[in-house]
């Protein structure tokens, strides 16, 4: 990592220092937050750390001190008071949870700045470094302070790869983790603690105000791209450590701009590219998914209707485009581009008379109008829809069938109704002869 | 008019502004939403500011209200459609814009006059310096006019929709079928709520504002059933706080707007105890008055079962207690209360007796036990079953319920353990 930290040219110890620290809160922050994302706990952490604004202010009134571990100790007292207030409230008022973590938040908040201003106008000079704690001021850290919250960070871990398997159970299947004997309420207040510890560990450089952020944000951008908790969890600290460190550098440019702001903005911005690049969950894979699913479907109407023309027809083809339209309802435009598009699968071959199917078009045709034809008659004679509303149904399965479950449809379809399944779709006519109650299929598509 | 009254008057009106659509985000289990709205109006207002290079209030709405629909729009298509939890959406979301808005201000800072301290806490205190100036003729305190103007807005808003805002609140579906758009109301809620807390923001800050928001309408929801006089507890706890605030700040020397935070806080604090029916003293009270009730049942039951046993004993006043299986105190409390009603008599030597009328009423009780217990057992329960669940409800049967019940029960005479369901009671 110190390998890292040189390739930027930043051979001063302080410089590094931060730069450390800010790895070290997005990491844990990261971590810990996916825990608490999937247990629903997002806006718990940031109730927490508004929760901890007067917990600085008192420990600094009370000791004086503005050592770290002081006002850490502070912050953990409120915000452990804060969010054993809203337990309280959701479970003995009909106030709802959302309202209840709403009010503590900000009654919390509230008490805090009056502290806070109280202190600023009535101890003149020696107040200077409290309001680094709402926005965060990363620079502030000295070497002491990095050490606790090393410290905090490492003790975070170790419990969190001690409980890992009791959390996982916690997020994905309480009730199993009862019936192993464990107290629901326990391994949840074991999260809990961790979460409280999480957020003082970031307390001093992203401060109480966006501090959830750090929990949320790089933990749903991890979600994306797997569907692991390990390497959720993993992938959420490198997204959370790179904000961090990124953060605390871009801001270290501007020295007017508060650190806090500055890690959550790149940590959105990873969470955005996490949201539009990660593979199989990403947007954009999603999209890709979708549009290939169309265009299958697409291909698979275009060399249907080139089969059912035929069946009509009496003869192979070529059949023309508006021949075509007039049998999927489509615009010229469509059908144009799907006839090319399958040209260049080789499944039709284009001539100035028409669209004609080519064997291979023909063979993925004819097993297209079989699946179609064959669930037909499926829901039809297993009673589970009239003949006439079989149609759509068909319609939209024809492309999830697969040639093992058309090999058993047709085997049940064979042996319990005696159906002659090679008939149904004999392309030269007498396909329209096995339909259910004996519609034309030309009525349908009109 | 003095500093003082134009910042209390500002503290009333953002408070009492604020309440009013709060109500609504708490009835709709929003609160969050308003949150996170109030947080992420930030950049809407920094980038108005430096577009108009004034605290104009118009482009500051304008620019609030947009970025307030682009929470709602996010926070709703980042759940539905990428699928990240509703609760995190919401989290990111307004963390994002707020952080925007902060570092656009922290970057800016010199040029505008808005800093850090006013995103936080607002400026109410110079509120009576922020004069509003026309034809060189002084008109009073700008966010005064602003605010009155959201008020009378919102009071409009409230006042005209107020059925349409019910009914999506309550029935999204039932007002999609009556012909309200739930989702339209929605927004117009969200684009109201981002117009007060710009117009607030000033004075209290981006994240004080939550707290007037949330907090009036859930304490007057401990206070009422009714959504009307919900609303109107809110808007008094708004004014109420607004004012005490002020006091408060001038007694610590700290921020207004952190006081009046403190004194909804407050309000809230002791509604939770206090408020009627809802209050946790209220409810410990309805609790103590039920126990009660139910020590005196048992003490009198307990002297009626022994007397139908034949045996006739003197009941010493330690043995009566005892019947009510409950704490000394609070048995002898309930018989104390039997005695004033007049249903045992305590004799001087310490013995305990039952009167004509307290005989009448605990048979009355008994025979409630036993048909309960014997209808049950018409139901299916099998006989050594049926006394638990009667011993709960032989409080609760009144005669009217008796004499249902005793009219489903066609063997009104015995009970599933063989004994005798006295009669119903006659005059005397």
């Amino acid at each position: 990592m110190f390998d890292f930290l040189s390739v930027l040219h930043l051979e001063d110890a302080t410089v590094r220092m931060v730069l450390f620290g800010s790895l070290l809160i997005g990491a844990t922050g990261g971590a810990l937050g996916s825990f608490a994302v999937l247990r629903g706990r997002s806006l718990m952490g940031d109730a927490l750390a508004h929760a901890a604004l007067p917990g600085v202010a008192l420990a600094f009134l009370w000791t004086g001190s503005k050592s770290l571990p002081v006002l850490i100790t502070g912050a953990t007292c409120t915000g452990i008071i804060g969010v054993l207030l809203i337990q309280f409230i959701t479970s003995r008022t009909r106030i709802k949870a959302d309202a209840a973590i709403g009010i503590v938040l900000t009654v919390f908040f509230g008490v805090g700045i009056v502290l806070l201003t109280h202190i600023q106008r009535s101890l003149v000079g020696n107040q200077a470094g409290l309001d680094k704690f709402l926005f965060g001021q990363a620079a502030s850290m000295v070497e002491d302070d990095v050490r606790v919250m090393l410290v905090m960070s490492l003790f975070i871990f170790v419990v969190v790869l001690i409980l890992y398997k009791e959390f996982k159970a916690l997020i994905f299947d309480p009730n199993f983790l009862q019936s192993l004997g464990y107290s629901l309420q326990k391994v949840d207040l074991a999260l809990m603690g961790l979460i409280v510890l999480t957020v003082m560990v970031g307390l001093q450089a992203v401060g109480v105000v966006l501090i959830a952020a750090m929990l949320i944000t790089p933990a749903v951008a991890a979600r994306f791209w797997t569907e692991r908790l390990h390497v959720m969890v993993a992938l959420a600290a490198v997204i959370g450590g790179v904000s961090g460190a990124t953060g605390t550098f871009l801001s270290a440019q501007a020295p007017r701009v508060p650190t806090g702001p500055v890690m959550v903005l790149v940590a959105t911005g990873l969470f955005i590219v996490s949201a539009l690049f990660a593979p199989r969950r990403g947007v954009l894979a999603r999209w890709l998914r979708q549009r290939a699913n169309v265009l299958r479907e697409r291909r698979h109407h275009l060399l249907r209707a080139l089969i059912e023309l035929a069946e009509r027809a009496g003869k192979a083809g070529p059949f023309s485009t508006q021949e075509l339209m007039d049998e999927l309802g489509w615009e010229r435009r469509r059908v144009k581009r799907e006839a090319k598009r399958l040209r260049r699968l080789d499944m039709v071959t284009l001539a100035h008379h028409g669209v004609e199917a080519t064997p291979a078009g023909l063979a993925e045709g004819t097993f297209v109008v079989k699946c179609h034809r064959l669930w037909e008659h499926y829901l039809v004679y297993r009673d589970i829809l009239a003949a006439d509303h079989v149609d759509r149904p068909a319609d939209e399965v024809e492309h999830l069938l697969t040639p093992d479950i058309l090999e058993r449809l047709e085997e049940i379809l064979r042996r319990d109704h005696g159906i002659d399944t090679d008939r149904v779709v004999d392309i030269h006519g007498s396909g329209s002869g096995y339909r259910p109650a004996g519609r034309e299929r030309g009525e349908e598509v009109g | 008019m003095t500093d003082a009254a134009w910042i209390i008057l500002t503290g009333v009106l953002a408070a009492t502004s604020c309440a009013l659509l709060g109500t609504f985000l708490v009835m709709r289990k929003m609160s969050l939403l308003g949150d996170a709205l109030s947080h992420a109006v930030l950049p809407g207002i920094a980038i108005a500011f430096f577009f108009s290079e004034s605290r104009a209030i118009l482009p500051m709405f304008i620019g609030a209200a947009t970025f307030g629909l682009l929470t709602t729009l996010l926070v709703e298509a980042f759940h539905r459609r990428w699928s990240v939890p509703e609760d995190a959406s919401i989290g990111i979301v307004f963390t994002a814009l707020f952080a925007l808005g902060v570092v656009l201000i922290s970057v800016y800072a010199g040029q505008v006059d808005l800093d850090q301290e006013c995103v936080l806490y607002g400026e109410i205190a110079y509120t009576s310096l922020d004069t509003l100036l026309w034809n060189d003729q002084d008109y009073g305190p700008r966010p005064v006019w602003i605010l009155s103007g959201v008020l009378i807005f919102n009071l409009l808003f409230v006042g005209l929709l107020y059925k349409e805002l019910t009914l999506a609140s309550f029935d999204p579906g039932l007002s999609l079928s009556v012909g309200v758009n739930a989702t339209l109301i929605h927004y117009l809620l969200m684009g109201a709520v981002s117009v007060t807390t710009v117009a607030s923001f000033e004075s209290v800050g981006a994240i004080l504002v939550v707290a007037m928001l949330i907090v009036p309408g859930a304490t007057a929801y401990l206070w009422s059933d009714r959504l009307a006089t919900i609303l109107g507890i809110a808007v008094a706890i708004g004014a109420i706080a607004a004012t005490g605030g002020y006091y408060l700040a001038d007694m610590w020397n700290s921020s207004i707007a952190g006081a009046i935070v403190v004194a909804l806080g407050a309000l809230f604090g002791v509604s939770i105890f206090v408020a009627p029916r809802q209050g946790l003293l209220a409810r410990a009270m309805a609790r103590g008055r039920l126990s009660v009730k139910v020590a005196q049942d048992h003490i009198l039951l307990g002297m009626v079962r022994q007397t139908e046993r034949g045996a006739e004993k003197t009941w010493r006043r330690r043995d009566a207690l005892g019947l009510a299986s409950v704490h000394p105190w609070l048995a002898y409390w309930a018989l104390r209360l039997l005695q004033g009603r007049g249903l045992v008599a305590l004799e001087a030597d310490a013995t305990v007796d039952l009167t004509a009328a307290g005989r009448r009423q605990g048979l009355q009780l008994l025979r409630g036990h036993r048909l309960w217990e014997t209808y049950l057992n018409q139901l299916g329960l099998p006989n050594d079953h049926v006394h638990g669940p009667a011993d709960s409800v032989e409080h609760y049967l009144d005669e009217s319920l008796q004499q249902e019940i005793g009219g489903l029960v066609p063997d009104g005479g015995i009970d599933p353990q063989g004994r005798l369901i006295p009669g119903e009671p006659t005059a005397d």
